[in-house]
């Protein structure tokens, strides 16, 4: 999704901010095109909310350029950077009633009156609080909270969306809808997003690509791919659960390479292009992957293994499988009345394709 | 049934003994201050209408001469509040946006008064606002004067003394509701396209408000009864109220009277700090209602 210009609508390039020794933003590049959201996922203190506090300009930059709509806005304050925001504890104005916060960003860009009023009412219908006007943001719920700041962020017609952990203190089943209602919401608006979370299960309902964050670095900016081929072990670990087992490549034959490690074990996977023969590596098997044999379908990969551990989560039973040389698998798999937990000490023999495992260079 | 009943009678009684249990941590002070605050307040008050008419505070009211003492408490008062409140806010603010040493440093300048005798620092300015005060002396020979400006006794003087004195008083409130407010609403309002003028009119004043009316309150109540600055600054010439009754009750041995004059400074100070009370209540309602 490109703007009408072809550029896109919001670009960093660059860009670097250190306090002190520690690199907050390590060089990041990131372009967001009209009606995209882009999630940047990462676990706190990675540098997410000090980046989108540069994009919004709150946060002085070291290095790098900020375009938006393919001007550059470097060194324009916030004030004009026609950048809507939305703060993780909603920093809603508590002395002004809904209306009137939604007002503000229309007040400061000196819109008439009747202008004013109406555009209040549009955003209002628009996040489904009718008749909330009057009231103060004390006397509104957690959801209808964050709601106002989404009116409030978009009612001025913003270019650029940036959401901080918006759902963080709403209960789960809020946080669910108002994760649908938001991402409607900027779809229909065409807003170029940044939404921010450490929630990778949040992460993957809302975006049309995810970028996850370490050490002030994004690591990979990945459509679907981020689950199934992650680009390297931080991000494999940090989306979702995994086995990531360190082993060594034997042999590589038309793709599919022999892998070996500590106890002698032996599997198969694909490789890429980029990996060698006898190279260290970190192998990725996602635990609902295994299945238990049942000879309909030849696999490469097969196992034996002796349920160690088990957990009950609801919807899935989670096993420790130790198999035999050493090797020890996280499976999980659904639970249902005619698929009981197995007990602790069964043996059963697991068996996977190659291609569904993954192979990253060892970081 | 039964059962039901007993156990809420017993769940009654159980908090019953919590609250009574709380209520005897207030005891020793409340007797305390019944023997040296209550009882003789009463005392006082009674001696203005001990005599079965209301002729003192007839006095107090109807006499222009004290009438104009009250007028000038409260000129006084009102005076101090004001310039307390222009020196105050910024170095409330100031105080709020500092970090570590800057701001230990800061509390100390704004405590340090506190550890001084209040005596010392009224002498102090007498040193100082003299007619051979360091001030004059200094502008004598510099020559930018050719006699002494009457910088004491007067309502200036009174004033310096009073201001000087309940500044910490003024800046402390307002500190506190600063640092209560959200860091992120400036930010936020920023964002909205707000200048700092707009920041600062629209969302930081307002939020500040029960601060400065608390600070405000507290000036202004406590330079209505303010004594030793009147009496060493203004030399006889600037007279409150709480010298009036000094002299009423040593000079004249007129007690009705001071009680009266007393009774005019508690119930305004009340009345104050009931009026500056309900519009702080007003603001915060308003901003932390919840439904139900």
């Amino acid at each position: 999704m490109i703007g009408v210009s072809g550029e896109p609508t919001l670009a960093v390039e660059g860009v670097e901010r250190r306090f002190g020794a520690v690199r907050a933003s390590a060089g990041v590049d990131v372009d967001v095109a009209e009606g995209e959201l882009l999630t940047i996922l990462g676990p706190s203190g990675s540098g997410k909310t000090t980046l989108l506090h540069v994009i919004a300009g709150f946060e002085t930059l070291d290095r790098g350029t900020i375009y938006i709509g393919g001007h550059d806005v470097t060194t324009t304050p916030p004030a004009r950077r026609e950048i809507g925001m939305v703060f993780q504890n909603y920093a809603l104005f508590p002395h002004m009633t809904v209306s009137d916060n939604i007002a503000f960003p229309l007040a400061m860009r000196r819109t008439a009156r009747a202008e004013c009023a109406e555009r209040v009412r549009q955003v209002l219908d628009l996040v489904a609080l009718r008749g909330f006007g009057k009231r103060y943001p004390a006397q509104l719920s957690g959801g209808q909270q964050q709601r106002v700041t989404l009116a409030r962020a978009i009612v001025f017609r913003p270019k650029v969306l940036l959401l901080d952990e918006p759902f963080g203190a709403l209960d789960r089943q809020l946080r669910e809808s108002m994760q649908l209602e938001v991402r409607r919401l900027q779809q229909r608006l065409g807003l170029a997003t940044i939404f921010i979370t450490h929630d990778q299960e949040e992460a993957l309902i809302m975006s049309d690509r995810i970028a996850v964050m370490r050490d002030g670095q994004l690591k990979q900016i990945a459509p679907d791919e981020i689950y199934t081929r992650p680009t390297d072990a931080f991000v494999a670990e940090f989306v979702g659960e995994s086995n990531l087992i360190s082993g060594r490549i034997e042999r590589i034959e038309r793709g599919n390479a022999r892998i070996a490690g500590p106890g002698d074990w032996k599997i198969m996977a694909p490789v890429g292009p980029n990996l060698s023969e006898g190279e260290e590596i970190a192998w990725l098997l996602r635990p609902e992957i295994p299945r238990p044999r049942d000879d309909t379908r030849p696999c490469e990969n097969s196992f034996l293994g002796r349920i160690t551990e088990t957990i009950y989560l609801g919807n899935s039973h989670k096993y420790r499988l130790e198999c035999a040389k050493g090797l020890s698998l996280l499976v999980r798999w659904p639970a249902s009345a005619s698929r009981p937990k197995l007990p602790v000490g069964r043996e059963i023999e697991v068996v996977w394709s190659a291609a569904d495992g993954h192979v990253l260079r060892r970081s | 049934m039964p059962s039901a009943i007993s156990t809420v009678t017993r769940a009654q009684t159980h908090r019953l003994a919590a609250q009574l249990r709380l209520a005897m941590l207030a005891v020793p002070a409340m007797l305390f201050l019944t023997v040296v605050l209550f009882v003789p307040l009463a005392n006082l008050l009674s001696l203005g209408v001990a005599s079965g008419t209301f002729a003192p505070y007839q006095k107090a009211l109807g006499d222009p001469l004290y009438l104009s003492v009250i007028g000038l408490t409260f000129s006084i008062a009102l005076a101090t509040a004001v310039i307390c409140l222009l020196l105050g806010y910024p170095i409330a603010l100031f105080l709020a946006l500092s970090r570590g040493i800057v701001l230990t440093v800061g509390f100390i300048c704004v405590l340090l008064p506190f550890w001084t005798s209040l005596l010392v620092r009224t002498y102090a300015w007498l040193a100082l606002l003299g007619r051979n005060g360091v001030i004059n002396r200094c502008l004598l020979d510099w020559g930018l004067i050719s006699e002494p400006l009457p910088l004491l006794y007067n309502f200036g003087g009174v004033l310096v003394g009073t201001v000087h004195v309940l500044l910490p008083y003024m800046i402390f409130p307002i500190y506190a509701a600063m640092v209560r407010i959200d860091r992120n609403l400036a930010l936020a309002a920023e964002g909205l396209g707000a200048g700092i003028c707009s920041i600062f009119w629209r969302i930081y004043l307002p939020l500040t408000l029960p601060g400065v009316f608390a600070g405000c309150a507290l000036v202004f109540i406590l330079s209505l009864s303010a004594f030793v600055t009147p009496a060493l600054l203004g030399g006889g010439r600037v007279i409150m109220i709480a010298n009036i009754i000094q002299i009423q009750v040593s000079e004249f041995l007129n007690w009705p009277f001071a009680s009266a004059l007393s009774a005019v400074v508690l119930v305004s100070a009340v009345l104050i700090y009931m009026l500056l009370g309900l519009l702080t209540d007003q603001g915060r309602t308003l901003q932390t209602q919840r439904p139900h």
